[in-house]
């Protein structure tokens, strides 16, 4: 599989002599849907205003779809579509216009980009808003017209810069099915993210970033294989009364009916249910205490 | 290109449009203030300047200072505003170049100079009636105004850090420097120290230009009056399209 976005010992140092990025290589294979995660400050924005061409790297290389961005500028920002994380339009602008502007910067003749303008918005459901200004928008409303500026050159390769924070839980699924859509029609899609179970649940490769240093990049499957012990919560049918034990699992009881359970790698749940069940305790329900990625990604960066 | 160009031209003229009453109303109304204080009232004790009832003296002034101040304000307010608001980022994602970005916004600032210097004169024809010596020279100086004045403030609008950094310039320079190109007055009636002095403003030489398109009256030979402006737009441009370039204040260091 080639590589839609490839980094070459990328650096940044800011005026203010902080480094938000030590060199780092990052690869993205081509229709891929790729997480980049990293706790606040880690320079996942910098990483990706540096790709967007919206900062000056320092030293390294940036290459998309085999070309290097500072020798083809004009064609890679073709490529690529970029939703921040921070609402950058002109507030006092009508929403249609700002994406039927989005295409004219891109050479996009008006007429098609009413088009493709008028797709998008029904499809983020706002074409009822279309005329309205956007600082009358919601904040989940302002981050799918984000998306849809995004979209509106057709771009390659899709970077979403915290897509869905402060949308509603009816949206975000919305917003995952459609991006899960793009991707399956062949887009690239990097995404950042303090939704770990969104990254958990959209993306198929992953990389995370501490302080400017690429810690982990791995396939998603494999790096949550890394993840050696998860913590449940299990309510049970039966009050507990007396100490539980399970082999290779640490037991500690929450409530008379609810026990957290961490499991050793080797044990499943159902060895857990049937350990539970040996010593006469039934379970009604079973819960993950945090996800996998989670617990992983805090061992990373910490 | 061109379709990028154009929809920041029409971008540009849509916002000023929208917000008329900020943008077409007030000068019109100054500039009836102007005529009725100037010279309705204190015109006729004042007379004749270079041959010509004071009234109509003033008017080609009073159309260029709404010219100058209205191309620098549309560039330097809309190009700090999509600075503040972080829209600048929709360009700097784009394929746009930066020469053509420059170009949309100054065609901008162009554009409502001339519709506001328009208003303007449409609302001078209620009270004086209208000369015009050449048509050619008027366009001539105006379009090298606007340029000027519309790159001088994409300029300013690079380095604005606030709202005050956008209006100090306009006040405290552009204002004074008009007062004192000409517009209330033949540079002829000054003493010699203060008409030399006059030489290196700037637009003393459009005012004078532009007067000559309307009256038929100058003090300065045309070429030397376009040559001025037209050095100092190859100046402001360079300026500007090289700041664009290296991203000042618009890329993070």
């Amino acid at each position: 599989m080639s590589l839609a976005l490839s980094t070459d010992s990328l650096v940044k140092t800011y005026s203010n002599k902080l480094e938000a990025l030590k060199g780092i290589n990052l690869k993205v294979e081509e229709g891929d849907f790729f997480a980049l995660l990293g706790s606040n400050g880690a320079g996942k924005t910098t990483a990706i205003g540096i790709i967007a061409g919206l900062l000056k790297r320092t030293s390294g290389e940036v290459i998309i779809n085999g070309l290097n961005q500072k020798n083809h500028s004009h064609e890679v920002k073709k490529m690529i579509g970029l939703m921040p994380q921070e609402f950058n339009f002109n507030p006092h602008e009508p929403n249609i216009e700002i994406l039927i502007n989005q295409a004219g910067y891109f050479g996009i003749p008006r007429k098609e980009a009413k088009t493709q303008a008028e797709t998008l918005l029904k499809k983020m459901e706002l074409w009822d808003r279309r005329f309205d200004v956007a600082q009358s928008l919601s904040g989940g409303m302002k981050r799918r017209l984000m998306l849809a500026r995004a979209l509106m050159h057709k771009p390659k390769i899709l970077i979403l810069d915290e897509p869905t924070a402060g949308v509603d839980v009816e949206i975000r699924q919305s917003m995952w099915h459609y991006l899960r859509q793009l991707n399956n029609d062949g887009m690239t899609i990097v995404l950042t993210t303090h939704y770990l179970e969104e990254a958990e649940s959209l993306c198929r490769n992953i990389a995370i970033l501490s302080h400017g240093v690429l810690v982990e990049q791995s396939n998603m499957k494999k790096l949550l294989a890394k993840a050696k012990r998860q913590v449940i919560i299990i309510d049970t049918i039966e009050k507990i009364t007396g100490k539980i034990e399970i082999q290779n699992c640490d037991c500690k009881v929450l409530e008379e009916n609810t026990l957290q359970v961490s499991q050793g790698e080797e044990i499943s749940i159902s060895d857990v249910v049937s350990a539970l069940s040996d010593q006469n305790i039934n379970v009604s329900h079973i819960r993950s205490s945090q996800n996998r990625l989670e617990s992983l990604f805090l061992s990373l960066t910490s | 290109m061109w379709i990028a160009y154009k929809t920041i031209v029409i971008k540009e003229i849509l916002r000023f449009a929208r917000i008329w009453v900020q943008t077409i109303v007030p000068p019109v109304i100054t500039t009836s203030l102007y005529l009725l204080i100037f010279g309705g009232l204190m015109g006729g004790r004042i007379g004749q300047m270079q041959g010509i009832d004071y009234i109509n003296f003033i008017v080609p002034g009073i159309i260029l200072m709404t010219v100058i101040m209205q191309s620098y304000a549309n560039t330097v307010s809309s190009f700090f505003m999509t600075k503040y608001n972080n829209s600048f980022e929709e360009l700097l994602v784009s394929t746009t170049p930066n020469w053509i970005i420059l170009l949309g916004f100054v065609s901008g600032g162009i554009a409502r100079g001339f519709c506001v210097g328009l208003a303007v004169t449409l609302t001078i024809s209620f009270f004086v009636e209208i000369k015009i010596f050449s048509l050619l020279i008027i366009a001539a100086t105006f379009l090298l105004t606007s340029i000027m004045f519309a790159l001088a403030g994409f300029i300013n609008a690079v380095f604005a850090r606030t709202f005050d950094d956008i209006s100090i310039i306009p006040n405290f320079v552009l204002l004074p420097l008009t007062y004192l190109g000409g517009m209330f007055y033949s540079i002829d009636i000054l003493p010699s120290f203060w008409r030399g002095l006059s030489a290196f403003n700037p637009i003393y030489y459009m005012m004078d230009a532009f007067r000559l398109g309307f009256l038929g009256i100058g003090t300065v030979e045309l070429w030397k009056a376009f040559l001025v402006p037209f050095s100092m737009i190859i100046v402001l441009a360079i300026i500007a399209n090289t700041l664009l370039n290296r991203g000042v204040s618009i890329k993070t260091e």
